[in-house]
Order: C-alpha cells, then sequence, then structure tokens
C-alpha cells in the first residue's frame, strides 16, 4: 500500500512539507475530508478551525520564504478544556457552549509560535470528568477499533483523533490517566509528562495539584519532538518547574535497556484483570528482560488507597475550581452542570466542610505523602516501573451508567502515579479480542528523557503500533 | 450526609430525584474513601502540592501584553449594561 497522507507521523510529514514534496494546503484538505467522512460517526472533534486553509496557504508561503520554525505547517488537534483564542472553547460543557476565549493557553500559544495550525477541537468527559467521554455534553467519542465501544478519557477526542487517523498530532490533557488511559483503549502512545513540566495557564482547571498537558501521539518521537515544544517554565504558571527541558528528541538515543532496573508492580496485576491482559504485561517484562534490562518483581501500596486519594483531592479541587462558573462574566448558569459535574463539586464541597475536612481532605493529604515517599524510595533502585494502564481494553458505550466511580476503577494503575506527579508513557503492548492493551512505562518526577528512550527502545523492537483497518 | 445543605454550599440547585441519587451514591463512594482509615498515618506531613516550590512570587509590573480591554472582557457576558456586568442583588434594598 502507498503511504496515505494520513499514514505519516508528525516528524515525517514535516520532512515532506519542509523538502516541498507535500504542502499544507494538501495535507488540510486530505484531513478535511476525513474529519467530514469520520467525524459523523466517532464523534472526534467539537469544532473545526474555519480558517484552516487560510493558515494553510500562510504556512506553504512561509515555508516558501525559509524559516525555520519547528513545526511550521503541522495540523494539530487540540483537547477542548485548551482555551483558544478566536476557536470555541466548551470543555464539552453546554455551561460554555458559546464560549470564545479572550486569549490563548500557553500551550496552545508555544505550538502556535512554533508553527503548528489548530485543526479543530476534541471531544472529552464534561470539564475532564471521567475516563470514557460519557459525560461529554456532547455524546461520547467511540473506539475506532470498535463502534460498540468507548474511546477512554478523558481526552477520549485526541485519542480517537490518532487512532483514526483523523489527526497527525493530538493535545490532551491528564488529572490522573486523562491521557495515558484513552491512549491505551485506542491503541496510540500517550505522554504524560511530570506535573510542573508543561503550563497549566489556560487549561481548564480540574485538579489544580495533578492537571498535566501531553500530547497523544502516533509514536514516541512524535511525543518527545512535542513535549520539547510545550514543557518549560512559564510565568502566568507559578507550579511550572524551573528545572530546565531537555532536548528530548535529540536525546532519543538509546538503543537497548543494558544497565536498566525495571520494577514489574505485583499490585498492579490485580485479581480482577483478564488472565490475557496480565499475560501481555508479563510478556512486555520478557521484552525488556531481551532489550538488557534487569526486571523485578516489586511491591507498592494496594492502590485500592489511591483510589481513596484521589477522590478526595481530585472533589475538593473540583468544586473549589468550578465555583468560578456563574454565569456572571462568561458561559450559562450553574443550572447547566452535569450530573458528574454535579456529584463531583457536590462531594468535593462536602469533604472541604467544617467537620470533615480533617476526617477525609487531610487523611487524604497523609496518604498521598506516603504513595509519594514509596515511589521516591522505589526510583532509588529502579529506573522505571511497568504495570497495565488500564484493567482492560476499551468499555462498552453505556458502561459509566449508574457507576459514579467508574474512572477511579479504570485508572486505578495511574491514580498513584498521577497524585506523585510522576512521568510516563502509555504504549501499545498487545489486543485482547481485538482491542488495543496499554502498557505504562513510568519514571520519576523529571525523568522524561528517560522514560522516552525506554518507551522508544520497546516500540522500536516491537510491533504492537496498528491502525484499525475500517478507518485507515 | 446532608445532601441539600452540601448543595446550599455548592451553589447548585437540585431537584429532589438528583437529591436522593446522590446521596445514595456518596454512601457508595464514602465507603471507597473509608479505606483509607486503615493507613497508619501518624506524623506523616500533609501534601497539598507535589513541585517542592516555595512562595514563588512575580515582578510587581503590569503586563500590558494581557491586559483584556472592556470589550473583551465583557464579550462573553450573557447580561451587561452600560460596559458593566449584571449581577445578581445580594444587599436588601
Amino acid at each position: 500500500m502507498t503511504k496515505a497522507i494520513h499514514h505519516y507521523t508528525a516528524i515525517e510529514l514535516l520532512a515532506e512539507l519542509k523538502a516541498k514534496r507535500l504542502t499544507v494546503l494538501e495535507v488540510s484538505k486530505h484531513y478535511l475530508q476525513r474529519i467530514e467522512k469520520y467525524n459523523p460517526v466517532l464523534n472526534v472533534y467539537l469544532s473545526i478551525n474555519q480558517n484552516l486553509l487560510e493558515e494553510a496557504q500562510a504556512a506553504d508561503e512561509e515555508i516558501k520564504r525559509g524559516s525555520g520554525k519547528p513545526l511550521l505547517g503541522l495540523l494539530i488537534a487540540v483537547k477542548d478544556n485548551f482555551l483558544t483564542k478566536g476557536l470555541p472553547t466548551t470543555a464539552s460543557s453546554l455551561i460554555l457552549k458559546d464560549y470564545y476565549p479572550p486569549y490563548e493557553s500557553t500551550v496552545t500559544k508555544k505550538l502556535l509560535d512554533a508553527g503548528a495550525i489548530i485543526l479543530g477541537k476534541t471531544n472529552m468527559d464534561a470539564w475532564a470528568h471521567g475516563s470514557s467521554t460519557e459525560s461529554s455534553q456532547y455524546g461520547p467519542t467511540l473506539n475506532p477499533w470498535d463502534l460498540s465501544r468507548l474511546s477512554g478519557g478523558s481526552s477520549g477526542g485526541s485519542a480517537a483523533a490518532i487512532s483514526a487517523q483523523l489527526a497527525p498530532i493530538a493535545i490532551g490533557s491528564e488529572t490522573s490517566g486523562s491521557i495515558r488511559q484513552p491512549a491505551a483503549w485506542c491503541g496510540v502512545t500517550g505522554f504524560k509528562p511530570s506535573y510542573g513540566r508543561v503550563s497549566r495557564y489556560g487549561v481548564i482547571s480540574m485538579a489544580s495539584s495533578t492537571d498535566s498537558p501531553g500530547p497523544i501521539t502516533r509514536d514516541i518521537a512524535d511525543a518527545a519532538l512535542i513535549t520539547s515544544i510545550i514543557a518549560g517554565q512559564d510565568r502566568y504558571d507559578a507550579t511550572s518547574s524551573p528545572k530546565p527541558v531537555d532536548k528530548y528528541l535529540d536525546l532519543l538515543t538509546k538503543k537497548d535497556l543494558k544497565g536498566m532496573k525495571i520494577g514489574l508492580v505485583k499490585e498492579y496485576l490485580l485479581s480482577s484483570m483478564k488472565v490475557e491482559v496480565k499475560s501481555l504485561i508479563q510478556n512486555a517484562a520478557e521484552k525488556f528482560k531481551e532489550l538488557g534490562a534487569q526486571v523485578e518483581e516489586i511491591s507498592l501500596m494496594d492502590p485500592k488507597y489511591a483510589i481513596g486519594v484521589y477522590t478526595v483531592i481530585q472533589r475538593s479541587e473540583v468544586s473549589s475550581n468550578l465555583a468560578r462558573f456563574d454565569g456572571i462574566r462568561y458561559g450559562n448558569g450553574r443550572e447547566l452542570f452535569g450530573d458528574e459535574a454535579k456529584r463531583r463539586i457536590m462531594l468535593g464541597t462536602f469533604t472541604l466542610s467544617a467537620g470533615y475536612y480533617d476526617a477525609y481532605y487531610k487523611k487524604a493529604m497523609a496518604v498521598r505523602t506516603k504513595i509519594i515517599n514509596e515511589f521516591e524510595n522505589t526510583f532509588k533502585t529502579y529506573d522505571a516501573i511497568i504495570g497495565a494502564v488500564s484493567p482492560g481494553p476499551a468499555q462498552k458505550v453505556g458502561a459509566t451508567k449508574n457507576e459514579p466511580m467508574f474512572g477511579e476503577m479504570e485508572d486505578v494503575l495511574i491514580n498513584p502515579t498521577s497524585l506523585s506527579g510522576l512521568t510516563g508513557v502509555s504504549t501499545p503492548c498487545g489486543f485482547v479480542d481485538g482491542l488495543p492493551i496499554g502498557l505504562q512505562i513510568t519514571g520519576n518526577q523529571f525523568e522524561e528523557t528517560k522514560i522516552l528512550n525506554i518507551a522508544k527502545v520497546y516500540q522500536d523492537s516491537t510491533d504492537f503500533i496498528k491502525y484499525p483497518d475500517q478507518f485507515n | 450526609m446532608d445532601v441539600r445543605k452540601i448543595s446550599k454550599l455548592a451553589n447548585l440547585t437540585l431537584t429532589q430525584d438528583e437529591e436522593d441519587l446522590f446521596a445514595k451514591q456518596f454512601v457508595d463512594t464514602l465507603l471507597v474513601v473509608d479505606q483509607l482509615k486503615e493507613v497508619d498515618t501518624t506524623d506523616i506531613k500533609l501534601t497539598s502540592q507535589v513541585t517542592n516550590l516555595e512562595n514563588v512570587t512575580r515582578p510587581d509590573f503590569v503586563d500590558t501584553t494581557r491586559v483584556l480591554s472592556q470589550a473583551e472582557s465583557l464579550a462573553n457576558a450573557k447580561n451587561t449594561y452600560k460596559g458593566y456586568f449584571i449581577v445578581k442583588q445580594v444587599i436588601d434594598k
């Protein structure tokens, strides 16, 4: 099969554009045609950039003139909780149905400054509350591998955009699992940088102490490229880290895993997990050994406690962050919050209220410290830990009904790492019943370069990155 | 949990059905959270953030590049009057 435009990685596309073998205009028209054809089926995009073709032409002119911009002409799908000036931003909520942000998020600004063009805004769980996209007030995003199943979430639209090849690159955000879990369910690469590595400015806040923007891509090299652009300290986000940013792409030099020590977390092989999922993780561990790593089974705190910690901390921060939506300065009134948002605001208000603060919020903050300490100790010995991203493959449409803890149960293996601000990759590691399964490779805070290298070596020596025939 | 009282604190208006549903669901959720009691946290310090940064300040100057004009500030408001936001009356006449 000849290579179609949508089969190129971002790095390949940029090379084609630079060499003038493709124009940004043709790439844009190609993706617009695909979106027109497949978006009604999948519900990936909530809105498309109406100026795309003009911006594409301008980028082509700039390429002709010769420009050093690293992402010039690259089309990017952006999760709809990033504020984008001139493009609607709803966070998949009815409250922000007609909202046009007056300013640009730092992440999208950096991408635009690097020459990228926003293709459109992708569907998500409303306010990023969930792991399914079923809480979107504009309907769920379906899984390109099986249209009776969900894409995962909250960045489900961004993950499905890559899986169905409706964008070369997508941007997501993760509070706990919202990049890695949909990437796993859709069979693509998701990268969550450490908390504080990428600015949260202009991202509609969910849980401010764990929110982390990051890319969803076709492969690790693309993730490294995008992260090197969006990472870094931002004077508009006081929690962004002053640590210098590595040139992640240039540093993807490892050819094997010799000298690496990897921990296979025993507790993350849940008893409730399908045996086929467990064996894919065991296979991955064997692969790591083949590649020269020393893999040892390690023990961490039962992840069920992280669910409790995450539930309290996330709900508490949500109740505070969503208090600003009063329908006065922007958006509609609070009566338009969906059930999931109401539930989270209510529970967070409760756990922060007088008389319950100590029992719930303080207790959660203390257990959070214990989880962090445990990881600190682990990473003194190990370079990375591995496990499944999600207990199983994508679930059926409707799975979240009457399951107020759905997201927590699906993200049980991710919650501890997010609460600790760690960095991690979700990479395809095989299929169960024709559905992709994701492997998490997680490292210490600010060890992005190491984790990307490990994941790159794994991807280069395996053949699990596939795209569903229906959308190929 | 007094769901009605919490909804008032949260500035949310709930229907009776929602109150009943949430009351039941909160019991289930808090059962999961209550497992935290099994974890010994004696003398453990509390974590509210993971950056290890402290007292981050910015230079004390007005960054005019990010100041919104009055028109931009009001552009997304549903109810405005002569260049002002209209808010609910909170003080008795």
